[in-house]
């Protein structure tokens, strides 16, 4: 068969007949795949869950409510119950100020308030420098790890901002933010629920103290990022 | 030429990334690590055959005006396949190149095989060429990205050959990619020269 020439209408034809084939194969492979690429996906955020709460008979997928957290944002609290008592809940937090833009955690508080583990979702952090706080914030070494640390007392703030959390060396940034996602979280999840003990008065000061300490951290970061200081 | 010699031609003689120097782009930026170099290695390769065979066969039908945006939505089509197959099937690897994976769209290497080749070959030569020059940027991809993670972390494949404190992060970072590529062009140059 001779080659087509390159008139209007064979031009026409040929791109118009090869879009609407490859639209048709691509509509396919879309159905085909659509369920399996949910299926992937809530199966991760299950296995996340898994991770970082105690165990638990319920779906704290269908169970899943949105909290308020101290500094107006909303953020997806999943709750794990054992035969109908809270056990803890796992919550999806996350934070802009990153080295490199967003940090998605999902973390899992015990009824007391107590961090039980977390897991990095997402992350766009400089490998082998910001990209260790997958490991680093649960290793127990000096006073790095964060597993089991309470937030009732106040936020969680790097030694450098003159808290009690090591930073991973040479990622100031990095660790900032990734405990700004621990303290959102924990605002989101003493926010709304008051069935864990602590009274309604503790709370209010509790978030106060929070929100301050919030808007103090922002600025540290923000003024220390104008210096210059690099990861 | 044969269809054996075709197949071989893209593993050395025009290694699409060490001596034809296409592509820069996923071979920079996916080789952080030898599996995540072969995915995308392998991935570019199932595009190529796909695309190569198509135009291939399509070429007569396709007129020469219009030849390129005929090419790009053929190749963008089996780029969509491919990344839907990723992200449902193997979402752990689509996690690590996610990203990558719709700039095989504009990798030139997809199309420069099929403008160089495949529009004017038969489907069989066509498929085969696929095949010799997706390997030979499999092959690439993945020798850079072993030589990036073993002398950034100290491991290989994720097995640990020796201790992390050894590794020197910038082969890991950017800076090291095109030091990693650098060596590894001129070795490949020697050896086919000698």
């Amino acid at each position: 068969m001779a080659k087509l020439k390159s008139t209007l209408p064979n031009m026409l034809l040929s791109l118009t007949l090869i879009c609407l084939f490859a639209a048709g194969v691509l509509a396919t492979v879309n159905m085909q795949t659509a369920g399996p690429i949910a299926a992937a996906k809530a199966a991760a955020l299950e296995n996340a869950i898994k991770e970082v709460t105690p165990e638990f008979d319920n779906s704290p997928l269908a169970d899943a409510y949105r909290a308020v957290t101290s500094d107006g944002d909303s953020l997806v609290i999943y709750p794990a119950l054992k035969g109908g008592e809270p056990v803890g809940v796992a919550v999806e937090s996350f934070t802009m100020n990153g080295f490199s833009g967003e940090i998605r955690v999902i973390v899992g508080f015990d009824t007391e308030g107590k961090i039980l583990n977390y897991s990095v979702l997402q992350h766009a952090e400089t490998p082998g420098l910001g990209s260790k706080m997958q490991e680093w914030f649960r290793t127990d070494k000096n006073r790095q790890s964060v597993i089991g640390r309470s937030l009732a007392a106040g936020n969680l703030t790097v030694a450098k901002d003159g808290g009690d959390v090591d930073a991973i060396t040479a990622s100031t940034i990095t660790s900032r933010a990734f405990l700004q996602t621990l303290n959102r979280a924990y605002s989101a999840y003493k926010g709304t629920d008051a069935g864990t003990g602590a009274t309604a008065a503790t709370d209010a000061v509790t978030e106060a103290t929070e929100a301050a300490e919030a808007t103090e951290t922002t600025e540290t970061t923000e003024s220390t990022e104008k210096g210059g200081e690099n990861e | 030429m044969s269809n054996l010699k075709t197949l071989t031609n893209g593993i050395l003689k025009e290694n699409p990334v060490f001596v034809l120097l296409l592509g820069m782009c996923p071979t920079l930026g996916t080789t952080s690590s030898a599996i995540n170099g072969m995915s995308m290695g392998l991935a570019t390769m199932f595009v190529l055959i796909c695309s190569n065979a198509v135009i291939s066969l399509l070429k007569n039908l396709i007129p020469d005006q219009v030849r390129i945006p005929a090419y790009i939505v053929v190749i963008a089509t089996f780029v969509t396949v491919v990344q839907m197959c990723m992200e449902a099937f193997v979402p752990a690897l689509y996690a690590s190149l996610g990203l990558f994976i719709p700039l095989i769209v504009v990798n030139c290497i997809v199309l420069g095989r099929a403008e160089a080749f495949a529009a004017k070959n038969k489907v069989l030569p066509s498929i085969f060429d696929g095949i010799g020059i997706g390997l030979g940027f499999t092959l690439a991809l993945t020798l850079l990205g072993a030589t990036r993670e073993f002398l950034g972390t100290g491991k290989l494949f994720s097995l640990t050959l020796m201790p992390e404190e050894y590794g020197s992060l910038i082969f890991v970072l950017a800076p090291g990619a095109f030091i990693a590529l650098g060596y590894l062009i001129a070795i490949v140059n020697k050896l086919r020269k000698a």
